[in-house]
């Protein structure tokens, strides 16, 4: 009897499944799948004479070239802003975690009622055009003299992506047993270690999820650094937006755009593996 | 000297007692159960013990020394939580080596020692697993090691057995005498089921709303309740308003409207004309269709209204014939019968004069 009814369960899950699913995975198909497959091609294509790209058919030739690839290998500049680009997300994402972690650990020991006004707090600043407060910080590193520097630039990525770190963390804050830290009390561990051993670890997937939220964006931000910054301080953002819109160089920006997924992806590949080594293996019993 | 003493202590909240003015002595080596209604203040006291709450006013001695200015984890007490409360990243020898390395003890012997406790709790073969891996009876067998390693004076455990069936909890409670026995490690168990406590504990509080009922054994708490709370919790039982007729050394004569009058063992100090309660355990009270096999003083006839088949035995609700409603409960000796009694058959209760225990009050 039961085994029939879960038979029958499962027959209509596969259905609602589909029906669920189909939608959200169409649209990423046609909106996402497609754009990046658009994307690789015109990497190998050659840019138009006065922007965009010629065909890539002509007279029954294929008109594919490495050029745009075999450009950005020419010149360590590329690497250099790439790397530099790296250190910039990584070093924004570590001042996330240290800025967010207290302040997530806050609300998340808070009451209830008041919980729900500091998460509102920190979401507060997405009210406002992402612009208008750009130009809120040259206002206030105008006159320190901070203005157009790398530490204007990481300033205002902080800034800006502080929130991201913040809700991961305390939704993962938030779910933590406070039986757990009583046990670890009563079993001899002080503040510091209850810390350590306990909070921390457990909340490893909050802040491996804020920086994901923090870093990838990070990588392809133009606008502020191009605000905040200096000529030697453009990102891998900069320089898309500018063989896209400024030089009309398209396979180039293409180029450079996937340049900056395969390194996003081999670095959360890499952070993926070190966590899995780390994580607790969830296989089924003996 | 006892080994922990619990002093006149009160916890508050919102202005009402979560306990009041309890006071206890405990024994080196006792299984010593805190058992009442949840509610009752019992968690409330375990967790002063522990030091994760503070009492309003009252001492507790360890040895003789008072512990309020001992923080939680420095004192040697160590607690099974009711959720277990397992480091979920940690696995089992992991889990169970924290309280020695918090100890800073060497490698070595923390293996060593980690390795004892996981065979005390039959648990060597799974040291590599997670909690999430190990069913409820293994998390708490986890708990029992990971508490029980670093030798504490004294384990306090909250409702563990709650959050298993009723099978498993029925082996953990051997398992928990067992463990008991073999470490000398002093007990302080909270439950709220009385079968519980009654099978495992040396002696057993009885508390309400955040006071002390009774401390006794379980067999003096069952047989010789001290007031109709804890006549009412520790088992089934009748309680019968009566007054009292005669009083003697020898004897003792009670009323019960609905039923007339009865002899009950003798309690000093009684006057005639005093109300109280009369507790009478279902399994005392013989239930027969044939009243003249019956020669106990004390029997009154009735109908039986209700039968309830259990197993092992049949629970029988009787009126009398002035309407008093009784509980008997009868073995089922007769294999593949339900039941020797059906609603509405004519019988007779009858009890032994020494059955049942008057209350005053």
């Amino acid at each position: 009897m039961a085994e029939r009814r879960e038979e029958r369960f499962a027959g209509e899950s596969r259905w609602t499944r589909w029906l669920v699913a189909g939608p959200p995975a169409a649209f990423l198909l046609l909106f996402f799948a497609v754009p990046a497959l658009i994307v690789v091609l015109a990497s190998f294509r050659e840019p138009g004479e006065f922007g965009g790209l010629e065909p890539w058919l002509e007279a029954g030739h294929l008109r594919l070239t490495l050029d745009a690839y075999r450009f950005l290998a020419s010149d360590w500049i590329y690497a250099e802003i790439f790397a530099r680009s790296l250190l910039v997300a990584g070093l924004c994402t570590m001042l996330c975690v240290v800025l967010a972690y207290p302040l997530a650990w806050v609300i998340a020991r808070s009451p209830r009622r008041r919980r729900d006004l500091m998460i509102l707090l920190v979401v507060l600043p997405f009210a406002s055009n992402l612009l208008v407060r750009v130009y809120a910080w040259i206002i206030l590193l105008g006159p320190a003299g901070l203005l157009y520097t790398p530490f204007a630039v990481v300033a205002g990525l902080v800034y800006v992506h502080l929130p991201f770190m913040v809700l991961p963390l305390y939704a993962n804050l938030e779910m933590h047993d406070p039986a757990l830290l009583e046990a670890a009390r009563n079993l001899g561990a002080g503040p510091w270690t209850r810390f350590r051993r306990v909070t921390f670890p457990l909340s490893l997937p909050g802040i491996y999820a804020g920086s994901a939220l923090v870093f990838i964006p990070i990588l392809g931000m133009f606008a502020i650094p191009e605000l905040l910054g200096g000529t030697g301080d453009i990102l891998v953002g900069n320089l898309i937006k500018e063989a896209f819109l400024d030089n009309r160089d398209w396979p180039l920006g293409a180029a450079l755009s996937i340049g900056l997924t395969v390194a996003v992806l081999a670095l959360a590949a890499l952070a993926a593996r070190g966590a899995r080594r780390r994580a607790p293996a969830t296989g089924a019993l003996p | 000297m006892p080994l922990l003493e619990i002093r006149d202590v009160s916890r508050r909240f919102d202005g009402s007692a979560a306990v009041d003015r309890v006071s206890l002595s405990i024994e080196a080596g006792e299984f010593f159960t805190l058992l009442g209604p949840s509610g009752c203040g019992k968690t409330t006291l375990l967790r002063m013990v522990a030091g994760f709450d503070r009492p309003d006013s009252g001492t507790l001695l360890l040895d003789g020394a008072p512990l309020e200015d001992v923080p939680p984890e420095k004192r040697p007490i160590r607690m099974v939580f009711q959720s277990y409360a397992l480091f979920p990243h940690m696995t089992v020898e992991g889990n169970v080596a924290f309280p020695l390395e918090m100890e800073r003890r060497p490698r070595a012997e923390i293996r060593s020692r980690v390795a004892q406790a996981l065979e005390l709790v039959h648990l060597a073969d799974r040291p590599g697993h997670y909690p999430d891996q190990l069913s409820g009876g293994q998390k708490q067998r986890v708990a029992l090691a990971r508490a029980l390693v670093g030798r504490p004076r004294v384990l306090l455990l909250d409702e563990p057995l709650a959050a298993l069936d009723a099978k498993l909890r029925e082996q953990m409670q051997v398992e928990l005498i067992r463990l008991q026995r073999e470490v000398g490690v002093t007990f302080v168990f909270v439950t709220h089921s009385q079968d519980e406590a009654l099978a495992l504990s040396h002696r057993i509080a009885v508390m309400n709303a955040g006071r002390v009922e009774q401390v006794d054994r379980p067999e003096r708490l069952y047989a010789a309740p001290a007031n109709r709370f804890v006549a009412g919790f520790v088992g089934k039982t009748n309680l019968i308003e009566v007054e009292v007729q005669r009083a003697g050394p020898a004897q003792l004569a009670l009323r019960a409207a609905g039923m007339g009058e009865f002899i009950a063992a003798p309690v000093a100090g009684l006057e005639p004309g005093e109300r109280g309660a009369f507790a009478l355990r279902p399994e005392l009270v013989r239930v027969t269709p044939h009243p003249e096999s019956v020669e106990l003083h004390n029997r009154f006839p009735g109908r039986v209204r209700e039968a309830i088949y259990l197993g092992d035995v049949t629970l029988y609700t009787v009126e009398t014939e002035g309407g008093l409603a009784l509980e008997a409960m009868l073995p089922n000796a007769t294999p593949g019968r339900a039941a020797l009694l059906h609603p509405g058959d004519a019988v007779v209760v009858a009890w032994r004069h020494d059955a049942g225990v008057y209350l005053r009050g």
